[in-house]
């Protein structure tokens, strides 16, 4: 089985542990990944309007992961807009969240994960109605010992990023950001997870803006931490 | 209510930064949103062959939208027989004159009205008050917001917007009949409005409908209601017309099977709704019965592949019940009939690009509509679509270039220099100096006004446990 790990663009560039984290579960489990050169998947593109300027990246992603039997990302939004390219059954029966490759493909839910902190889920909306995960994440989550989990209330409301949106639309991504906080905060958590850095990026900007104790996480890095 | 929307649109992201000012109209919001919300998902769980009964909805709706010219001679050719008159309206312009001339016609200077969003998507109120024909709303939602003198706030509960004390004081400054003793008891605030309605009911010769669809094997129109108030409008006057858009013709009386048990309950959140109305041809009821068949953009829709699915809504507003966006924004930020997710995707194609050009980016796209939606409309995809046409007719040079370099530099090159220039600015990026000179910085401040730029997590040589 060759696998390709997908990093994501931002991934690759501003959370490399994230990446590094997805690596130490995947080889852990006994799984070889093969070098590939990354590339953005084009979701920004496409979910901004600019459709033909995705195509180019998708083209690569396609080129560069050809080798693979599965394309594994440590992001559901990403694999998620992946998998809308319907013109590419190839691609799209090859991409894989990290959940759904360790679930479904390696059948593992316990990755032999130590984490000794308290922790609650942000359900992102790609996740549950794009890439579908269904309650993967959580499954693996349950798994790590030393964990406790916090149900996040509202945890399958949007938190407001919506990549472009959460600028072009900043008031209303503003209001719904403070409305997931207060969730967040009211579960006393040390630690809110998702399986997607995107919507983390947005919420763990405005709980450090808000002087939160809760700090975000990917959860591959809980995945690939033994305490 | 019935105060048209013309004119220029003000963008979305202008009117969300007042509405989210309103906290009255947030908490008013979430909790009518989620207890419809609650009701609907309750009642939806008990229908073992949903799934079944949303993917039927779909597929009458788009092979009527397919073959909608031929349904559409049915119809008239049925109506016609049964001895109704059709009228053929291209605009609002069109569609407001055959109206006021039926009135004129039979001098009738003031009529009642059944709930209708096509006859407000025309603005028909406002065209016939400028013609001396008053024209009363029965609905009880519908005459709070005329007699406050705005707009429905949403298609299905058109006052969603107000609380039952705001109500309360309307109900004291415009009712006349209202009683000085009137508190804000639903009951009370609902008799107050029956009993002034009444007069009308009796008094009124002409009645103006939409409907909810329209039978071409038939000739019969469909009116779903609540209230009964529309029934009385329906068989009370002696002349009826109905305003209907094309896209709300079903081929077969037997399609009803599917939209009766699909609509209440995504609407209303009930298993059936209370006033279900047919009417084909003359008999009991009204005398002289008159259908006009609008196009008001819905052609032009038609035509668009990608973009035509947003014809097969059935106006249940059960996405704008579950749309955060909605939630927080409310239905008059949308500047349409139409708010909410279905109406970031209809307003935008009836009007035309460059109309409403906010509308489609007026979403997160986390798809909880799409879930919801009775007849499956893929609303993400038609707003994602719709962007690309907006960007097309409307270029933002600045924004494509900056899209464009991003698609040229998010490439294994690219993302490597990327990577080493981010690792050595990582730390400046997300210092506090940065945090207070992003908040000032046009490229980062919409950024910036709610949220730190976040502390990046970059690979240590020895990642030390957490």
């Amino acid at each position: 089985m060759r696998i390709g790990l997908f990093s994501t663009c931002i991934n690759s560039l501003y959370f490399t542990r994230t990446v590094a984290a997805t690596r130490t579960v995947l080889e852990r489990l006994g799984v070889e990944i093969i070098q590939t050169e990354q590339v953005c998947c084009g979701q920004m593109h496409i979910n901004s309007g600019y459709p033909a300027l995705a195509k180019p990246l998708v083209d690569l992603v396609e080129k560069n992961f050809a080798e693979c039997d599965y394309i594994v990302a440590p992001s559901a939004s990403c694999i998620g807009s992946l998998r809308e390219h319907e013109d590419r059954p190839e691609l799209v029966a090859k991409c894989l969240d990290l959940s759904e490759f360790l679930i479904d493909i390696l059948k593992v839910t316990d990755v032999g994960a130590i984490f000794n902190h308290r922790v609650t889920m942000h359900t992102t909306c790609h996740s549950l109605r794009v890439a579908k995960l269904g309650d993967r994440p959580l499954q693996l989550l349950r798994a790590v010992s030393g964990i406790e989990i916090i149900d996040l209330p509202a945890a399958d409301s949007c938190c407001g990023f919506g990549g472009t949106f959460s600028v072009k639309n900043s008031d209303v991504s503003g209001a719904m950001l403070q409305d997931k906080m207060r969730n967040i905060e009211s579960t006393g958590a040390e630690y809110v997870v998702s399986a997607d850095n995107s919507c983390l990026m947005h919420i763990g900007g405005g709980l450090q803006r808000d002087s939160a104790k809760t700090q975000v996480i990917h959860l591959a890095e809980i995945l690939a931490n033994r305490g | 209510m019935g105060k048209g929307y013309s004119g220029v649109r003000i963008p979305f992201p202008i009117l969300a930064k007042e509405a989210l000012k309103d906290t009255q109209l947030r908490v008013n919001l979430k909790r009518a949103t989620t207890t419809i919300r609650e009701k609907r998902a309750k009642v939806v769980a008990e229908v073992a062959d949903w799934e079944a009964l949303r993917q039927a909805g779909h597929d009458i709706k788009m092979t009527m939208i397919a073959e909608l010219s031929n349904h559409l001679q049915r119809f008239e050719q049925e109506f016609t027989d049964a001895g109704g008159t059709v009228h053929w309206a291209r605009n609002s312009q069109e569609a407001c004159e055959i109206v006021a001339n039926i009135a004129k016609a039979n001098k009738v200077t003031e009529i009642v009205k059944v709930k209708s969003l096509t006859t407000d998507e025309i603005s028909l109120n406002e065209y016939l008050e400028k013609r001396g024909i008053v024209a009363q709303e029965t609905d009880l939602a519908e005459l709070i917001v005329q007699l406050a003198d705005e707009h429905p706030s949403h298609i299905l509960v058109p006052a969603i917007h107000k609380n039952r004390d705001q109500i309360r004081d309307l109900f004291m400054e415009k009712i006349p009949e209202a009683s000085r003793e009137l508190t804000n008891s639903p009951q009370e605030l609902a008799m107050t409005a029956r009993a002034h309605l009444r007069n009308k009911f009796l008094s009124a010769r002409m009645a103006v409908s939409g409907a909810n669809f329209a039978i071409a094997e038939s000739g019969t129109l469909c009116v779903v209601e609540s209230e009964g108030n529309g029934r009385m409008c329906l068989t009370l006057p002696e002349i009826l017309v109905s305003v209907v858009g094309i896209e709300k013709i079903l081929p077969k009386w037997n399609d009803l099977e599917v939209f009766l048990q699909l609509l209440p309950r995504s609407a209303t959140g009930e298993r059936m709704n209370p006033y279900t109305s047919f009417w084909t041809g003359s008999g009991d009821g009204a005398q002289e019965r008159h259908v006009v068949l609008l196009d008001n953009g819905r052609v032009q829709t038609l035509a668009d592949e990608s973009g035509r699915e947003a014809l097969a809504c059935i106006r249940c507003s059960a996405c704008m019940n579950v749309c955060p966006v909605y939630e927080l924004t409310g239905g008059h930020t949308y500047s349409s009939v139409y708010p909410g997710p279905i109406g970031a995707i209809i307003t935008p194609q009836l009007l035309g690009p460059g109309e409403a050009k906010t509308l489609p980016f007026a979403s997160t796209l986390c798809g909880a509509c799409y879930e919801v939606c009775p007849v499956k409309i893929n609303i993400p995809k038609i707003l994602v679509y719709l962007r690309a046409k907006e960007n097309q007719a409307n270029p933002n040079e600045v924004e494509k270039m900056t899209m464009r370099i991003a698609a040229l530099t998010l490439r294994p090159r690219g993302l490597k220099i990327l990577a080493q220039l981010t690792k050595t600015l990582a730390p400046a990026l997300s210092s506090p100096a940065m945090q207070k000179i992003s908040r000032y910085l046009p490229i980062s401040k919409k950024w910036s006004a709610f949220r730190n730029i976040p502390t990046a997590r970059l690979t240590k040589k020895k990642p030390r446990p957490l």
